[in-house]
């Protein structure tokens, strides 16, 4: 009997660990630590600020962002810049808006509540100018991979000057360690001081794909923060109530014998 | 057993003349008389209440900020994560809940298999207990798709193409049931339609499903018939305690996935956009249609697959009278017992190939898997009650207790 249980035990675990990296067709990707990581973990302001200094000066000449709005990036548990500073950035896109009352639609600069401004009018323009593969939107994208902040963060890194020989690309194809089959549309950007940083932080690739990576995992998940905090408060108030309830039931079944 | 209650208060007596809502409240809550020696495993019960109302509370307020639209559908879930009050914890809450919903169904019929539950005078309990799973199983599935991601729209595209293995009709059913002549927004509000109206009947059934179990009693881990007042405790407050403790304990491990890995039971996929133009490179279900999924998948023929993978569950229906042994427990079944833990594993390793791709010794592993499933029921279970010599049963159920105490007294004296 007790045999039996073990393989059952072992065979339940096996199911959850068996979905991750299938076949060989993927590396594993590199685990750096998170501050977000964790029952308990936050993010970093600065990071954040940072990661967002990234994404609008490297990443969003080709991805959107079309799930966030500039007032976003004033809330509490994201990168948490001051009102005045995120009007200010906001100001520097230019979104349309009207029809004013002369029937005519005219551009305005953006304001809080605008949604991030796209690099492209439509996906279709999104695709002609990149050789045919749409840059995904970048919202929700640390939820929609396998790996999520660490396989981007691997990703970004994954790059290598030299092409291993064996394998071929085609036009507007790259080599990438961490990417399915090795191989990503996407060309490397991250570069040493391809941003220079406002908080005088030294714009390595290493930290600009961490900081990047960082802002993605928060714009994929807003409410980590928050989600956390309260979880830790539910979880501690149901282990007091269930002993209370252990005790009461003892109780409660004192006189009978079962 | 509600005969010896007595309204109390003015207005108790009052509408209680006009509508015994008090007498059959308190007799079915508060007196029912309940076998004393029931264990955890019977906590499921409570607990699968518990998790109906609140998908159910959780639903209804995600449905008052959800947008059954193929264009705005997508957004509108990530318009409840960000901007909606709490939204991230409705929405959590009903997406994990729906996970925890069928891990505490699997458990409860586990728990009514071993022992023996499903046995005359019980037969009805069950058979709508199966109808009740069968709802969940729909519900589960259309609510999958409501969020109109890649899993969800693929998932509907794999699903609903099963009915085009109908012969003659197939394609004509498949249209009408999308609305369309492909998986698109007319599928989206009529899944949305259904998935709302579907928990209501699963309620229904619930009910119907504890007033057929009120009638004969509670089985219990003996499995043998209780005499009233000696063998049984009031359901409160015995069983009301013990059975919110496994609750709160269940609710634990709930609060630990929303709160601490709230997306680790569904697929990354579903979060990128429906597209109809790009197919994922492998579609799966969730977690909780595996073992179902890896059935439909043994079968080398469409049709045959489906018909399996239905019978699957139907034939659940049927087990009452598949099973020829009188003795209920599988505590007194030294034989059937050892077959009951097989067919447990078989599932589970079902369920672990239902998430493998369906080659080479998987499929093997699959097709044998799906076979010892069928065969346990149609020849296992019957053959087994002509066989077995079952251990000897109690004549109450104080005596196993009486004579657990005795030893120990026993072993005290020795002491």
């Amino acid at each position: 009997m007790l045999k039996i249980k073990n393989i059952f035990l072992s065979l339940l675990l096996s199911i959850f660990t068996s979905f991750a990296f299938a076949a060989g067709e993927m590396h594993e990707p590199m685990h750096p630590d998170w501050s977000f990581q964790g029952p308990l973990g936050k993010f970093e302001r600065a990071e954040l600020q940072r990661g967002y200094q990234v994404y609008t000066e490297v990443c969003s000449s080709c991805h959107s962002m079309d799930l966030l709005s500039y007032r976003n990036l004033i809330q509490e548990g994201g990168p948490e810049f001051s009102e005045k500073q995120v009007k200010a950035m906001a100001a520097m896109f230019e979104v349309e808006a009207g029809p004013d009352a002369d029937g005519e639609m005219f551009m305005r600069p953006a304001i809080l509540s605008d949604k991030f401004v796209s690099p492209w009018k439509n996906e279709q323009e999104g695709r002609i100018s990149n050789g045919g593969a749409y840059p995904p939107d970048l919202s929700v994208m640390v939820k929609a991979r396998p790996g999520g902040a660490d396989y981007l963060y691997s990703l970004l890194l994954g790059y290598e000057d030299e092409t291993p020989e064996g394998i071929t690309l085609d036009d507007g194809v790259y080599y990438n360690i961490y990417a399915k089959n090795q191989k990503i549309a996407m060309p490397q950007v991250i570069y040493e001081d391809g941003v220079e940083y406002t908080d005088g932080t030294a714009a390595t690739e290493v930290q600009m794909a961490r900081d990047v990576t960082a802002f993605l995992a928060w714009s994929a998940e807003p409410k980590l923060e928050e989600r956390k905090r309260i979880g830790f408060k539910v979880i501690i108030y149901l282990i007091i109530l269930s002993f209370l309830l252990y005790f009461t039931n003892k109780r409660i079944w004192k006189d009978t014998s079962h | 057993m509600s005969d010896d209650y007595q309204p109390q208060s003015a207005v108790a007596k009052w509408i209680d003349k006009r509508l015994p809502i008090v007498t059959l409240f308190s007799g079915h809550l508060m007196q029912f008389p309940t076998p004393k020696n029931l264990n955890y495993w019977w906590t499921f019960g409570g607990i699968l209440t518990f998790c109906l109302i609140t998908q159910i509370i959780t639903g209804l307020v995600l449905a008052m900020h959800y947008i059954a639209d193929a264009n705005l559908a997508f957004a509108s879930v990530e318009h409840i994560m960000r901007d909606v009050n709490y939204g991230w914890l409705l929405r959590y809450i009903h997406a994990t809940g729906a996970s925890m919903f069928f891990i505490a169904v699997y458990l409860h019929m586990a728990r009514s298999l071993f022992y023996g539950s499903y046995k005359e005078p019980r037969e009805l309990i069950w058979i709508i207990g199966v109808f009740i799973f069968l709802l969940m199983v729909a519900t589960a599935f259309m609510g999958y798709v409501l969020p109109w991601g890649q899993m969800s729209f693929w998932g509907a595209t794999v699903i609903t193409n099963l009915f085009s293995a109908v012969p003659f009709f197939g394609e004509a059913i498949t249209n009408w049931l999308w609305g369309d002549y492909s998986v698109s927004g007319a599928l989206l509000t009529r899944f949305f339609t259904l998935h709302y109206l579907m928990p209501f009947l699963i309620f229904g059934l619930v009910i119907l499903h504890i007033w057929a179990l009120h009638v004969p009693g509670n089985n219990n881990p003996e499995g043998i018939d209780v005499v009233k007042g000696q063998d049984t405790v009031p359901f409160h407050p015995h069983y009301v305690v013990k059975d919110v403790l496994a609750l709160v304990v269940f609710m634990i491990i709930f609060a630990g996935f929303v709160f601490f890995s709230p997306n680790i039971l569904g697929h990354s996929d579903n979060y990128i956009q429906a597209n109809p133009l790009q197919t994922p490179e492998h579609i799966v279900p969730e977690w909780y249609f595996l073992p179902f999924y890896a059935i439909l998948r043994a079968i080398p023929d469409k049709l045959g697959g489906v018909i399996a993978m239905v019978s699957a569950i139907a034939i659940l229906a049927f087990i009452p009278w598949l099973d020829s042994s009188k003795v209920r427990s599988c505590k007194y079944r030294p034989l059937y017992r050892q077959f009951y833990w097989i067919l447990i594993i078989d599932f589970i390793v079902l369920g672990y190939l239902g998430a493998q791709p369906a080659t080479g010794i998987y499929l093997i592993l699959g097709r044998l898997a799906t076979l010892y499933y069928f065969l346990h029921f149609i020849l296992v279970m019957p053959l087994i009650g002509y066989i077995e010599k079952p251990k000897p049963l109690p004549k109450s159920i104080s005596e196993p207790v009486l004579s657990k105490e005795e030893q120990l007294a026993k072993s005290g004296q020795m002491a």
